[in-house]
């Protein structure tokens, strides 16, 4: 070996720990949000299952019970009202801000480019920065009185609900939606432009048929948001325990029941498990929700 | 129809649409100042809330949320910086990689109920931490740990591949080409992400609910001993958020001014987030020129 080189070698030893000391720190960070992916899904799961295996109630009671009667004598819990309530209110929002929200991003990115954009994109970002208490509390104090003077009733029900539930999502699906539009290859718009095609031909049956699976990657994303969110959603639904006959009437959601219920059971007794097993279901649709935007994804690639 | 009057009708719903949501806007920005600023005052702002009379405050929710803010950063700064530069710069594509991907993915889509509920199982109850600031701040920053990690990503990404070149032109370790070239130039977005992300945190309830408590314990600002159960400053104190707050006081509000009192708290939440999101982009703005030559 050449003696030339020999000094390098002190060099290259700090070198070698400089480099360990960021792989590995780097390393613990990222390790550690596996770890906690994990224990949530660990304890979560454990907790949530503890209701069929140690307490003996059946998975079917559970998912199609019609009632809910933990201070019963037989203690029934059913948690139907609960899910059939998240759904319908989940669904109902994607159904309000869906075409909300694509009409923004249209205006965004095809009717005033720039212009639009201006006036919008900041629109969006301060909805998106509203806490979700104050959007129950408008929602108390604007639309629960407005329901009730059109109405009649109450005014609290699966339909305050899901209005606010559609505002709080409307920016995280009309941001997903301008995306997936502004990334639109130009040449697509201007072929169709140069066959004679308006404005309004180009975009629902060149554009919008293109990026469909990344706009249902926003609906998808938004539902996901509206199935958990807790706070906003109990302050306006009333908290009934049953099937809902009607969208004024009062009802319940699997995250209000949870956030009014877990402070007032004991833990390891059987309404509290019950509650776990609550949470596991939300923690269930979360990963079909990931799931369904991967496949989406995966469309939108080919 | 004719495909000229298709394309006029169109064209003219998606723009009343469009200015729908602008006006929605403006209209709750517009209803929660309005309703609330009036009671907005410095005696409303530092003292405490009243259970059953009125004229109470907010003072000590105000103090909590900040105090959970700083504790919140102090744990996540570190982790998600750390992982978003492995993202960026040490993950090879791969199967590892996609996997640590959709890690992310599953952590930032859970519902921050579930999160609080986790918290409540493994921080408050297993490690015994109990309803404290501490816990609070622990289930916040795996609430905020994902978008971090995303967000320092992007802001690694972005900086041009010149300036990694040039510090390995240098003979420089990787990790010293990281600190002293890439992060430099990041920061400006390191910065606009964070404090974007601190609005969020200013603003969660639902984890903070079965984690750091919904009471604060009567507070002695003269006390500064962080041991002491009085203490502002004691980590291991119960403590209430204003967004928590605030839905207690709307869900369970006995107090006659309750009403009063959720539209001022409201009020003082919207202006904060609303100046987290204007700093950001202030504060982006004047550490890029500083950190670059560009005007």
């Amino acid at each position: 070996m050449n003696s030339k080189l020999k000094p390098r070698r002190p060099l290259r030893e700090k070198h070698y720990w400089e480099e360990w000391t960021g792989r590995i720190y780097t390393s613990i960070c990222v390790v550690f949000l596996i770890v906690v992916m994990f224990s949530i899904v660990y304890f979560v799961a454990s907790k949530g299952l503890s209701t069929f295996f140690q307490d003996g109630i059946s998975l079917r009671e559970f998912l199609f019970g019609k009632t809910w009667n933990p201070a019963g004598e037989p203690a029934v819990y059913g948690a139907l009202p609960f899910i059939t309530g998240s759904f319908t209110t989940t669904l109902l929002a994607a159904l309000i801000a869906s075409p909300l929200s694509l009409c923004a991003a249209l205006f965004m990115t095809e009717i005033v480019p720039g212009k639009g954009k201006k006036i919008l994109q900041p629109a969006i970002e301060l909805l998106s920065g509203i806490p979700s208490v104050v959007y129950g509390f408008i929602g108390l104090s604007v639309i629960v009185p407005m329901l009730r003077s059109i109405f009649g009733g109450a005014g609290i029900g699966i339909a305050a609900g899901c209005l606010v539930l559609s505002v709080m999502i409307l920016p995280t699906v009309t941001s997903i939606m301008a995306d997936a539009l502004s990334a639109l290859p130009k040449g697509l718009r201007e072929s169709s432009y140069a066959l004679g095609a308006t404005r309004w031909q180009t975009i629902y049956r060149v554009i919008i048929p293109t990026v469909l699976p990344a706009l249902l990657t926003g609906i998808v994303l938004g539902m996901a948001r509206a199935f958990g969110e807790a706070l906003a959603v109990q302050m306006v639904i009333g908290n009934a325990p049953h099937v809902p006959q009607s969208l004024l009437e009062s009802a319940s959601t699997l995250t209000s029941v949870i956030t009014l219920s877990m402070g007032n059971t004991t833990m390891g007794s059987v309404h509290n498990n019950a509650l776990w097993s609550m949470a596991l279901v939300l923690l269930v649709m979360t990963f079909v929700f990931v799931i369904l935007v991967r496949l989406l994804e995966r469309r939108n690639r080919v | 129809m004719k495909p000229k009057t298709a394309d006029k009708i169109a064209t003219v719903v998606i723009v009343i649409l469009a200015l729908f949501i602008v006006v929605l806007l403006l209209g709750l920005l517009g209803f929660i100042l309005f309703r609330g600023i009036g009671q907005i005052n410095w005696h409303f702002l530092t003292s405490a809330p009243q259970l059953l009379k009125g004229g109470g405050g907010i003072g000590p929710q105000l103090f909590n949320s900040v105090f959970l803010l700083v504790l919140t950063l102090i744990i996540t700064i570190p982790l998600g910086w750390g992982g978003g530069i492995y993202m960026a710069e040490y993950a090879k594509p791969g199967r590892i990689t996609s996997f640590i991907r959709l890690v992310v993915e599953v952590l930032s889509s859970f519902p921050s109920i579930v999160i609080g509920l986790f918290g409540l199982l493994l921080i408050v109850n297993t490690f015994g931490l109990g309803f404290s600031l501490l816990s609070g701040a622990m289930a916040l920053a795996i609430f905020n740990l994902p978008l971090m990690v995303r967000t320092t990503e992007q802001a690694f990404r972005a900086v041009p591949k010149e300036q990694k070149e040039a510090g390995l032109a240098l003979g420089l370790s990787k990790w010293k080409i990281i600190t002293s070239i890439l992060l430099p130039v990041a920061l400006p977005s390191l910065i606009t992400g964070t404090i974007l992300a601190s609005g969020r945190i200013f603003g969660e309830a639902a984890a903070l609910m079965f984690t750091a408590g919904m009471s604060s314990p009567p507070l002695d600002f003269t006390d500064w001993n962080p041991t002491s159960p009085r203490s502002p400053i004691n980590p291991l104190r119960p403590a209430e958020t204003l967004a928590v707050h605030i839905w207690k006081v709307n869900s369970e509000g006995i107090g006659p001014d309750s009403k009063e009192i959720a539209a001022g708290a409201s009020a003082v939440l919207v202006i904060l987030v609303l100046a987290f999101n204007l700093s950001a982009r202030w504060i982006g703005r004047v550490v890029y020129r500083r950190m670059t030559a560009s005007k």
